[in-house]
């Protein structure tokens, strides 16, 4: 049922709630139920609800009203001095204006860095992970221990070294990796990924059961055949729940932008530029809260549409980073 | 527009250099000597995963250990580093703040997330009500920080406030406070952000783990007229101690490494920078590499026996079952 089963309890709490959910209340059940949900637990329940959505609405409004209102009025006087205007997010869009944050280049920057940022590390993980699961040569277990333990490095711990070993990969006076490019994000967030990626999948593929493999192995595939055809197919539950817990984890990523991205129009994602306006223009609220929007919309989107395998993902993914 | 087909082209490039890499090593895999397959396929499929791994993680964070012991000029200085870490006023804030948001942020986090687990455990619309507290979990920590600090806003006493924080310490007849500058208490307002964004997980968790509790137990304690309390206490609790073990170690690891927050709301000034936030201003911006890395070999240290605690903790579990 539960599609990742790194963490033990977790995976089979969540595989059981998936059974609980789907069975019917008895009536019996329903009046124990009444009697036991207090209302004090209820009010309880209501004001944490409110409390954690607030903050949040309070910016979903804000970022509606004009500047002048934002500036001069509480948000929560929104309905009695009722404004509605898109110009905020025309503003901080908009490339043409000089003084617009120009989030719209950010956005492209955030999704061209986290499109091949999940893929790589979801592509190469699946094949190292097919091979600690089905191939057989001596130190194996070792070596798998090894990748696993390697989850507790801290990204800090890597920062420095990798950002100096990027500049100084030359061929000649050709540089491999040059700043202010892509490709030093895309290889630093697939190097992160790696560790937590293989030891989850590892877990999902070799449940496989062996027998499909050894049945395509008798009728002469390879192991390519046997991974794209046979492995790749059947992990597509652990691949999904793992791509979206990177891909959010990339697009909402600060830190690795602001070691490897340069900071230019040309390559930082959506986040960096907007902790760069909380810097600069920490008051040009009506920029900040529509551009936070702007940031947000992408896993919000993700997170209320695939909610089952966010979830699942997270409880799997629990120890990245 | 020019900008985008830019962008566009060079994730198409990176995805099909990629594809062609993968391609090439299926392809040698396959076409190998049939005595040389199996090892050709072991050694093929786990290269870019090792080769990545090996030079992008293991070796830097070999580096970062012996940079810890060198000064902004490279040279051997022993110990000088922790000394200063450990002695120097700015440095000892740095570790206080550390130590109380890896206190307070898994028992707040946990606590709260607990208990909304249990109010809302088979209430109706309970999904909905999981899902507001659980979205701060989805957006970016530089979004929460936007969020919040608009939450924070300050103005002075004569004017409108416009964050919903200081209008309603007027409303109560005090003045309006500058929630983020005012050390020490600014870091509290600071953790308030990160147990907002962490509690959602703690309650996904903790909800599913109570779900999984299995029904007889409960009919049981509650035919022998055991009170909410009791149950909660006597059954609840000790049947989801392993889970309650993965979200309070996963909180406390995340939160060691919690950078983004205090990166979006205070850059670590006025007495709220924290270790992950520290290293990143030694290292990028202070010019002392050797700073940066000592602070990144202690964040690892403190995550060491958390991580091998939790590793403990399911391997037992699993051993039990």
């Amino acid at each position: 049922m539960s599609a990742i089963p790194a963490d033990a309890s977790a995976a089979t709490a969540v595989a059981t709630e998936d059974v609980i959910e789907s069975r019917r209340p008895e009536p019996m059940a329903r009046r124990v139920r009444q009697r036991l949900t207090s209302r004090g637990a209820t009010a309880a329940a209501i004001i944490i609800a409110t409390i954690w959505t607030i903050p949040t609405f309070g910016l979903f409004i804000s970022s509606f009203r004009p500047e002048d209102s934002i500036q001069n009025s509480g948000w929560w006087n929104f309905l009695g001095d009722f404004q509605f205007t898109l110009e905020n997010y025309g503003d901080v869009l908009a490339s043409g204006r000089s003084s617009s944050p120009n989030l719209g280049q950010y956005f492209l920057n955030s999704l061209a860095i986290v499109i091949p940022g999940t893929i790589f590390p979801l592509v190469l993980a699946s094949m190292a992970a097919y091979i600690f699961a089905w191939g057989r040569f001596r130190g194996k277990d070792t070596l798998f221990i090894f990748v696993f333990a390697l989850q507790i490095v801290p990204l800090q711990m890597a920062l420095i070294p990798l950002l100096s070993l990027f500049i100084n990969l030359k061929i000649g006076e050709f540089q491999l990796l040059p700043a202010g490019t892509y490709a030093q994000l895309w290889i630093a967030h697939t190097i992160f990924a790696l560790p937590l990626a293989i030891f989850l999948l590892h877990n999902f593929i070799s449940e496989i059961p062996g027998e499909m493999i050894e049945a395509a192995r008798v009728d002469g595939a390879g192991h390519a055949t046997i991974f794209w055809r046979i492995i790749l197919p059947l992990s597509v539950p652990a691949i999904a729940s793992f791509g979206i817990f990177q891909f959010l984890w990339v697009w909402n990523d600060l830190l690795v932008a602001l070691v490897f991205s340069g900071g230019t129009a040309d390559v930082a994602p959506i986040t960096q530029r907007l902790a760069e306006l909380t810097g600069t223009r920490g008051n040009e609220w009506h920029r900040l809260t529509a551009g936070a929007f702007v940031s947000m919309i992408v896993p919000l989107a993700v997170f209320f549409g695939l909610q089952r395998y966010f979830v699942r993902g997270l409880l799997a993914g629990g120890l990245k980073g | 527009m020019e900008d985008l087909g830019e962008k566009f082209f060079q994730v198409v490039i990176a995805l099909a250099i990629f594809a062609a890499i993968i391609g090439l090593i299926m392809l040698l895999v396959d076409r190998a000597p049939k005595s040389f397959r199996d090892k050709a396929t072991i050694i093929g499929f786990l290269a870019p995963a090792a080769v990545l791994l090996a030079v992008g993680l293991v070796g830097p964070a070999v580096l970062t250990a012996l940079l810890a012991f060198t000064d902004r000029n490279g040279d051997p200085n022993g110990l000088d580093n922790f000394v200063w870490m450990f002695t120097q006023p700015e440095a000892l804030v740095t570790l206080r703040n550390t130590v109380l948001w890896v206190i307070l942020v898994p028992l707040l986090s946990t606590g709260i997330g607990l208990a909304y687990a249990v109010f809302i455990d088979k209430a109706r619309g309970e999904k909905g009500l999981k899902a507001l507290v659980f979205m701060p979990m989805a957006i970016s920590m530089v979004g929460a920080g936007v969020i919040w600090r608009f939450m924070y806003a300050y103005r002075g006493a004569e004017q409108e406030q416009i964050g919903l924080l200081n209008q309603i310490l007027v409303w109560f007849g005090s003045e309006p406070k500058q929630f983020l500058l005012d050390a020490p208490e600014n870091t509290f307002f600071l953790i308030a952000v990160m147990i907002w964004i962490q509690t959602g997980f703690a309650m996904v968790i903790l909800s599913a783990a109570i779900k999984g509790i299995p029904n007889e137990i409960v009919e049981a304690a509650r035919l022998d007229g055991a009170s909410a309390w009791q149950q909660f206490r006597n059954i609840t609790i000790p049947s989801i101690r392993g889970a309650l073990i993965v979200v309070i170690t996963t909180i406390t690891i995340g939160t060691l490494k919690v950078f983004d927050i205090v990166r979006t709301m205070t850059a670590g000034n006025f007495e709220t920078s924290v270790i992950a936030n520290e290293m990143y201003t030694q290292a990028f911006r202070a010019n002392e590499p050797g700073r940066g890395a000592a602070l990144a070999l202690v964040l690892f240290l403190m995550v060491l026996p958390i991580v091998v605690y939790n590793a403990r903790q399911l391997k037992m579990q699993r051993e039990i079952r």
